[in-house]
């Protein structure tokens, strides 16, 4: 789960989405094909190829009001059309910690 | 404690209202992320992965039982009602929204808390003997030298852009428990032939992806150098330090390819134009620093008060006094270390009410103060051993009397995947799993002490380098990998771990650790010979060959 902040060139293999966090709150956001930010992944922009990745990236990298820190992440699309996070890391910003927390909100 | 003056009280507030203005402009969109990145973490405000970070600095881990509550008020209000302990003396709250911090700043500035010199490339909070003041055997509190060069450094300008981050520590105790020999210049007060204070100066220490232990710069500078010294240190490092490559900035990597001989003889250069300028120290000074710290008005109380020969005969009581009750300075009274650790909880986790019932307890038994260690536990410092039993049943009703302190379970973890956008693998759970295998207080106790240290990749927040058993999260094909070190201490031995063997996987860490702990019991020479002796006297050969047999 190398960190997308030491990733410096663009290569995407397979599905991706752009993802960031919200600039008032911090939560994990994901680029909409409408040009707004949603909490939601499968409401997400699904890139298949390095061109259409870096357009969706430059444009969401330029709405830096809306979320802060925006970076192209893997998702895996199935055959029913859901959309879940391609690894490790995706998976813990979509649902949140693995470890239980001593109190919840 | 410590009295903070009117200087420190009009800085913290202005630095507030300069912050809630840059806040309102960035969600305005006035400031690009670009710009008020630098400006946040000047404010202790990092992005991690589900949210904005906000880390707090408690400066040489001596809070009051307010700044305790206003604590919990900022993890209750503004938070989910926890905040992490961690290894540099610090809070950090996990969950806070950025248009929320100006108020959580404002609240936790009522009570002389700030978050200056938490991040960025300066001088970061200076980090000390969680016992200062009160240990027995201590040259003078380090504390009084804490304070002196926080106040020479926070916000000083030549020490505000440097190379990178800047980490001192300072210890006065032969028993290092500030961990000096791991930080950028490490600290030791001494007393010279003519019985003057000052220090024995460290210099290169560091973690990291490149990890050295400190060596010695200069073996005594008089307390009223300490200043210049220290400067002379960095104007050295100002000057050829790696501005270029973020991995090769901290000054142990200079002191490396210089050498200590060579960087030595630059300092000591440098120190001489400047060792008798207005860096001088004057003993009023020092004086006026040591007037603010503060210390309870001890009562003359016997050593063995009648109310702990009657808890002796309990068990649970005597297994937690064993390992969570110190030795004080003054007669009759105790150092009590309280467990962060409890079995199957995050290392260092502290809820709200924890910490408000924590800071009652302070006032009751510790005269308001409380004490936070780079183990990620607390303390608290002036106990009355009469009062260790009722102390002891009011912690345990509140989980907080684990009796773990410095045995195997009493792990350091750091965030790692499930909060820090930098990590390759979780920590957390790899210690609540460690804790569950563990929980057998008298295996614990019969184990001995044994530090396990956890980080989630080769920054080493969690001090795995350090650990008698070091484990370090990689990514290996999208995969968790854990790297198993064994041998390593943080304390005035200081020492690096070595390499046990391949990397292990997620589910296999604790399996591992469990056969490194068999092999030990089995290999010591006398329950008395702790695993990190075993490990220096038979090297890594029989843990490894006892690890990898059957994998
Ligand atoms: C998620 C937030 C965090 C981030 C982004 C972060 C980042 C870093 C980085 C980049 C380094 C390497 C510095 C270098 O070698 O030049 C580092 C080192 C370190 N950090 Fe963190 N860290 C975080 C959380 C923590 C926590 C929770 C602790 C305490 C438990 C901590 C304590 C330390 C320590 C002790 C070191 C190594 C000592 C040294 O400076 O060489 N950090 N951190
Ligand atoms: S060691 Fe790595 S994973 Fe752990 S907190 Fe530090 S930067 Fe994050």
């Amino acid at each position: 789960m190398t960190s997308p902040l030491e990733q410096k060139k663009i290569r995407i293999a397979g599905t991706s989405v752009v993802t960031a966090n919200r600039t008032w709150d911090g939560a994990v956001v994901y680029r909409t094909a409408s040009k707004g930010w949603s909490a939601d992944l499968s409401e997400a922009a699904i890139v298949r190829n390095s061109d259409e990745a870096k357009a969706l990236l430059a444009e969401s990298v330029a709405d830096d009001v809306g979320a802060v820190g925006a970076y192209i992440a893997p998702v895996q699309v199935g055959e029913d059309g859901k959309v879940e996070p391609g690894n490790l890391r995706e998976q813990i910003r979509r649902t949140g910690v693995t470890i239980g927390q001593p109190a919840q909100v | 404690m410590y009295a903070y003056d009117e200087i420190d009280r009009t800085l913290v507030n202005e630095r507030v209202s300069e912050f809630r203005d840059q806040v309102k402009r960035r969600l305005s969109g006035e400031l690009t992320e670009d710009e008020f990145k630098l400006l946040r973490l000047q404010n202790g405000v990092y992005l991690q992965l589900h949210a904005y970070m906000f880390r707090v600095a408690i400066p040489y881990g001596t809070l009051a039982s307010n700044q305790l509550r206003a604590l919990a008020h900022v993890a209750r209000k503004y938070d989910r009602g926890y905040g992490h302990f961690t290894t540099r003396q610090n809070i950090q709250f996990n969950w806070i929204k950025l248009a929320e911090l100006p108020d959580a700043l404002a609240d936790l500035a009522e009570v002389g808390i700030h978050a200056m010199q938490t991040s960025g490339n300066n001088m970061r909070n200076v980090t000390s003997d969680q016992w200062a003041g009160v240990a027995p055997g201590e040259i003078e509190d380090p504390r009084i030298w804490s304070e002196l060069i926080r106040q020479h450094t926070t916000l000083h300008p030549e020490f505000s852009f440097l190379p990178r981050k800047f980490k001192i520590a300072i210890t006065a105790s032969d028993h290092d428990r500030a961990a000096i020999k791991i930080h950028d210049i490490g600290l030791r007060l001494i007393k010279n032939e003519k019985g003057e204070t000052g220090f024995e100066v460290l210099v290169g220490g560091g973690l990291g992806r490149t990890p050295f232990i400190a060596k010695t710069i200069k073996h005594f500078v008089h307390g009223r150098d300490i200043l210049s010294y220290i400067e002379a240190i960095l104007r050295v490092y100002n000057q050829y330090g790696r501005r270029d490559n973020i991995y090769k900035a901290r000054i142990k990597i200079l002191v490396h390819e210089l050498g200590i001989e060579k960087f030595s003889r630059e300092v000591e250069e440098e120190w001489q134009h400047i060792r008798n300028s207005s860096l001088q120290i004057d003993d009023e000074v020092i004086e006026d620093i040591r007037s603010r710290f503060t210390y309870p008005a001890y009562e003359k109380l016997p050593h063995m008060p009648d109310e702990l020969r009657q808890a002796a005969a309990d068990p649970d009581f005597e297994a937690w006094r064993r390992n969570s009750v110190a030795p004080h300075k003054i007669q009759g009274y105790s150092i009590v270390t309280i467990s962060l650790k409890p079995t199957g909880k995050p290392p260092g986790d502290a809820t709200a009410e924890q910490m408000d019932a924590l800071a009652d307890l302070a006032d009751k038994y510790s005269f308001g103060e409380i004490r936070v260690g780079h183990e990620q536990n607390l303390a608290l410092p002036h106990v009355a051993k009469r009062d260790l039993p009722a102390l002891w049943k009011a912690l345990d009703k509140l989980g907080l009397a684990t009796p773990n302190v410095n045995l195997i379970t009493d792990i350091i973890a750091c965030p790692g995947l499930d909060y820090c956008s930098l990590a390759n693998a979780r920590s957390i759970p790899i210690a609540q799993e460690l804790t569950r295998r563990f929980a057998n207080h008298e295996l614990a106790n019969l184990i001995g002490r044994l530090h396990i240290n956890i980080s989630g990749c080769i920054n080493a927040c969690g001090h795995h380098h350090v650990g008698h058993i070091g484990i370090l999260g990689v990514e290996k094909n999208g995969e968790e990998v854990y790297q198993i070190t064994i041998g390593g201490r943080a304390d005035e031995s200081a020492a690096l771990g070595n390499l046990i063997g391949p990397g292990v996987k997620f589910d296999e860490v604790a399996d591992v650790v469990e056969d490194i702990v068999e092999a030990y019991l089995a290999l010591r020479e006398r329950p008395e010979e702790l695993f990190i002796d075993t490990v220096k006297r038979l090297g890594v050969e029989p843990f490894k060959e006892r690890v990898y047999a059957t994998r």
